[in-house]
């Protein structure tokens, strides 16, 4: 076997070393009735070169973006990957490395880390950030139960311009811990502030809100804010972190906790997983961080080095009282974002962004000026993403535009549609994109 | 490695005007921000570092110098499974056709990542004796999460929701364990272990009773002993009305041997990322895919593929009884195709020969190994086997973690130490199947050599490591005085004094 070295005059010697006749006496603890001793059903072995073609195979049945051009986005986006992110990530030093539990032999792991909280720190201007989440939607609920617990309030308010995906996953976690969520309406493409004020009390714990939100439209965060500390609770932001190239970031307005998702910071969209989350608060609340954090000390000679800490916040120290369960994280794709923000720099990050906020504005006013299409919320201030009003169904849109070798957007209803322009999509790609639409016949 | 001065942060390399990327001039006609993005408030100053790409290049390979990984060399943690990460599957990770694949494209334009989904729900489900997987938690402890809420699910299903508030841990168990039950919601209470490093029957019928909503075991477990007990465990447990969830972590002594659906367990989860040889990058990304019996089938969550009658591949809809979802997408997708092409390469005929080897490799380094270095509970043992240094500690005042230190020294990545909680002085080494025979072979010379040390020469063992990058760490000013960023004006004030 290619990746198993013993051989059988190797198993007999070692065997034999062990005092025992056959391999499966190896298996003698596990009673008779608990062996498995038949086949699986699962698939026949392939060799390397019938599997590489099969595998070549099954990738070619997909409508990836390098081969079609996508305006798909809702939370996991097609921008650009610099070639440092491959090199970097394809180094085996770093990919085939364990959790960096021994800091004297993974100063390279731990390093990369320090570096990462501390530009996610900057980019969010957030006094602290942990060494990653699972993805953004988990870490909004982390954040959410980090919240109650701070204030030992048990009610949260999310607003319905959140991320259905996300708000699907806080109300499967915080059924389990006991936290009552209630959804502020939407009006117009945004939160309802006046809702929000009416229904905020003393028994809530944090605000939730994503900003930009679902629809690609910008909140009126500094207002949130000002709201939710007059009633003492929180507030937890999900920005886009490209955003923040342009924006104000949730530092600067008082955000208490931010839970992001970080898949567009030099991360493969890769079906949807892994994803990358984001995840700081204010110094004061870093002893109730959720996962792990590394800190910057001396070693015994006095140089400077780097080291997980913080630990007796963690599962593995202390067990059912963690501030949370998180355990393996995503490390691999902090450093693919870490290797991203560092090749795009403080120009470059804006460059996307201004690139990603021109071509959506380009793209959503040709649209709107289409017989039958509409902006979904005129008033609002968009991003990169926007929804349209259609004619006809989204999905016959789609299956319009597929014809042409375009995704077309995702469907936010029947005749209503979210589309996502980045810096990677070009004006004759915009263009080809609103002449299906133009088609009258719809 | 290299064991220069230290390589210089991003931020200390930064230089104005700098800059790693190339991208395109505004093809769209030109318009002020300001007029389209009316509403914001704009930031003043990004600050991110500014460098050329080589600058960057360098520095992350300068960086990648100071670790230590599987492809330099041997890494015996325990409970880890750091086995070989075959480039195969990572090539398949780098194709277009998945790394670029939206998650919202329609099922009918991404039938080949479908299939990778449906194919691993029916293969893990088969290696587990399961009826069902859920391919959507992002690591183990996610899995656990995700298993304990069906167990949930499950009762207050059937009325007993309210009753059933205790998850059973032994006192062996992963921290995660105990961490994942409470946060579900549930109390826990720890199991003993008997002298044999199993599950205390006695100590077991003492805590089961109608509040007890299920048990948690990793099996073999982390003693690296199978539970010889489970089908009475079962038993007991399932009397109570409990159910059994079995922490997968340590599959890789069972794959193609034993299968935890088979000895009562009702749920479980696997960590791609240990057995089927997903890299861990560090601390991740994992995927935890949950298994279930058929009577936890109505609780999955979001993300289930299904296959038409013409063969397509499409996304179930949840059930009325679905517990929601625990992530925003489908599973780590990634990381499930690159299991996918490992067992592939197995297949049903080979698929054995993992936890044979595994099992083979553990007991060799037993038998060697344990001439000089005593063994926890010195038997037949699966994937892994724990040391103790409880002797060595005593005679030379020489711990556990000096061995590991000094292990570095010589060339190794230390094994786990101090866990299980219950062993001494614990060393918890798990060699699984990819090392060879020479390599166990000198690893078990270096630990004789550093056995001698420790008689002879302590102070080396207490100095160490001398080799490495940098040596032993001020761990207790880090969190004490936790600076966590590089600005590192940053205090939470609360033991300043």
């Amino acid at each position: 076997m290619a990746y198993i070295a013993n051989t059988d005059a190797d198993q007999k010697a070692m065997l034999a070393e062990i005092g025992l006749a056959s391999i499966d006496d190896l298996f003698s603890q596990i009673p008779e009735q608990d062996r498995f001793s038949g086949q699986l059903d699962i698939p026949a072995s392939l060799d390397q070169i019938a599997l590489q073609k099969y595998i070549a195979r099954l990738a070619g049945l997909n409508a990836d973006s390098e081969k079609f051009p996508t305006f798909l986005g809702a939370g996991v986006y097609d921008h650009y990957v610099p070639p440092t992110v491959g090199a970097v990530l394809g180094r085996s030093e770093f990919y085939t490395s364990y959790t960096p539990y021994q800091p004297e032999i993974s100063q390279g792991v731990l390093q990369s880390i320090y570096e990462f909280q501390t530009l996610i720190g900057e980019l969010f201007a957030m006094d602290v950030a942990n060494a990653s989440m699972y993805d953004g939607a988990t870490g909004l609920a982390e954040a959410a139960i980090m919240a109650a617990d701070l204030t030992g309030r048990k009610r949260v308010l999310v607003f319905e311009t959140v991320s259905p995906a996300y708000q699907a996953v806080l109300r499967t976690y915080l059924r389990h811990s006991a936290i009552e969520i209630v959804v502020v309406p939407n009006r117009d493409g945004a939160g309802d502030l006046g809702a929000l004020e009416e229904l905020l009390g003393d028994g809530d714990a944090a605000v939730l809100v994503q900003h930009p939100n679902f629809f690609g439209n910008l909140e009126a965060v500094r207002d949130i804010v000002r709201l939710a500390h007059a009633a003492g609770a929180l507030v937890i932001e999900s920005p886009d972190p490209i955003s923040l190239a342009l924006l104000d970031p949730p530092g600067a307005y008082g955000v208490d906790i931010v839970a992001a998702e970080g898949q567009s910071l030099g991360c493969p969209m890769g079906f949807g997983g892994p994803l990358l989350g984001l995840f700081a608060c204010k110094s004061e609340f870093m002893r109730r961080l959720p996962g792990r954090v590394v800190g910057e000390t001396k070693d015994i000679e006095g140089k400077r080095a780097f080291v997980m800490t913080l630990r007796t916040r963690e599962q593995d120290i202390r067990r059912e009282k963690a501030t949370s369960n998180i355990c393996t994280n995503v490390a691999l794709y902090a450093l693919a974002s870490a290797v991203y923000l560092a090749t795009m720099g403080k120009t470059g990050l804006r460059e996307v962004a201004e690139l990603s906020t021109r071509k959506a504005h380009y793209a959503a006013d040709r649209i709107s000026k289409i017989p039958g299409f509409s902006l979904t919320y005129p008033n609002a201030t968009f991003f990169k993403e926007f929804a349209i009003e259609t004619p006809a169904l989204v999905d016959e849109i789609n299956k319009a535009l597929w014809s042409e070798g375009i995704v077309g957007g995702y469907a936010l209803g029947e005749k209503r549609m979210l589309v996502a322009v980045t810096e990677q999509r070009t004006s004759e790609e915009i263009d080809r994109f609103v002449d299906v639409m133009r088609r009258t016949d719809w | 490695m290299s064991k220069q001065l230290g390589e210089p942060l991003l931020f200390e390399l930064s230089r104005p005007g700098r800059k790693a990327v190339e991208l395109p001039v505004s093809d769209v006609p030109d318009a002020p921000l300001a007029d389209l993005l009316a509403a914001a408030d704009f930031r003043d100053d990004l600050p991110l570092p500014e460098l050329a790409e080589p600058d960057v290049i360098r520095h992350y390979t300068h960086l990648s110098q100071r670790n230590y990984s599987i492809d330099s060399g041997f890494y015996p943690l325990g409970s880890c499974t750091m086995k070989y990460n075959p480039k195969i599957n990572e090539e398949a990770a780098r194709l277009p056709g998945f790394a670029r694949l939206h998650p919202a494209t329609p099922p009918r334009l991404a039938q080949g990542a479908m299939r990778v989904l449906y194919d691993m729900q029916h293969i893990l489900a088969e290696i587990g004796g399961m009826d069902a997987c859920s391919l959507q938690p992002a690591a183990g402890a996610h899995g656990e999460l995700l298993g304990l809420m069906l167990i949930k699910a499950y009762h207050e299903d059937h009325g007993n929701g309210a009753i059933k508030d205790t998850i059973l841990t032994p006192d062996a168990a992963h921290g995660t364990n105990p961490a994942s039950a409470a946060r579900c919601g549930y109390r826990t209470a720890a199991v003993k272990s008997h002298s044999r490093g199993r599950v205390d029957i006695d100590h077991l019928r003492s805590l089961l009773n109608e509040r007890v909503a299920g048990i948690m075991l990793t099996n073999p477990n982390t003693l690296g002993l199978f539970e010889d007990n489970i089908d009475q465990i079962a038993e007991l447990v399932h009397g109570v009305g409990g159910l059994l969830y079995c922490d997968g972590a340590n599959m890789n002594a069972l794959v193609g041997r034993a299968r935890p659906g088979d000895m009562g367990f009702d749920v479980m989860h696997f960590n791609l990322h240990k057995t089927f040889s997903t890299p861990h990058g560090g601390g991740g990304p994992g995927s935890g895919p949950v298994a279930v019996k058929k009577a936890l089938i109505p609780y999955l969550p979001s993300g289930l593929v299904a296959k038409t009658a013409d063969g397509a591949y499409t996304f179930e809809k949840p059930g009325p009884l679905s517990i929601g979802s625990v992530a925003a997408g489908f599973g780590s997708f990634m990381v499930i195709l690159r299991a996918y092409v490992y067992i592939l390469t197995y297949g049903r005929e080979k698929i054995s020969r993992i936890a044979e080897n595994a099992v083979l490799n553990a007991n060799y380094l037993r038998m060697r190994l344990g001439k000089d270095l005593d063994v926890a509970y010195n038997e037949l043992c699966m994937h892994e086997c724990i040391f103790t240094a409880k002797r060595q500690q005593k005679a030379y005042g020489v711990k556990a973690y000096d061995i590991a230190k000094r292990l570095m020294d010589y060339g190794y990545h230390p094994p786990t130490i101090y866990f299980p909680l219950i062993v001494h002085e614990a060393l918890m080494i798990e060699p699984t199947e990819t090392e060879s025979r020479e390599t166990l072979d000198a690893f078990v010379e270096a630990m004789q050599a550093i056995l001698t040390e420790a008689r002879e020469t302590p102070e080396l063992l207490s100095a160490a490591p001398v080799t490495t990058p940098v040596r032993r760490l001020d761990e207790a000013t880090a969190a004490r005085h936790p600076c966590l960023r590089w600005s590192c004006d940053v205090s939470d004030g609360a033991n300043d004094a």
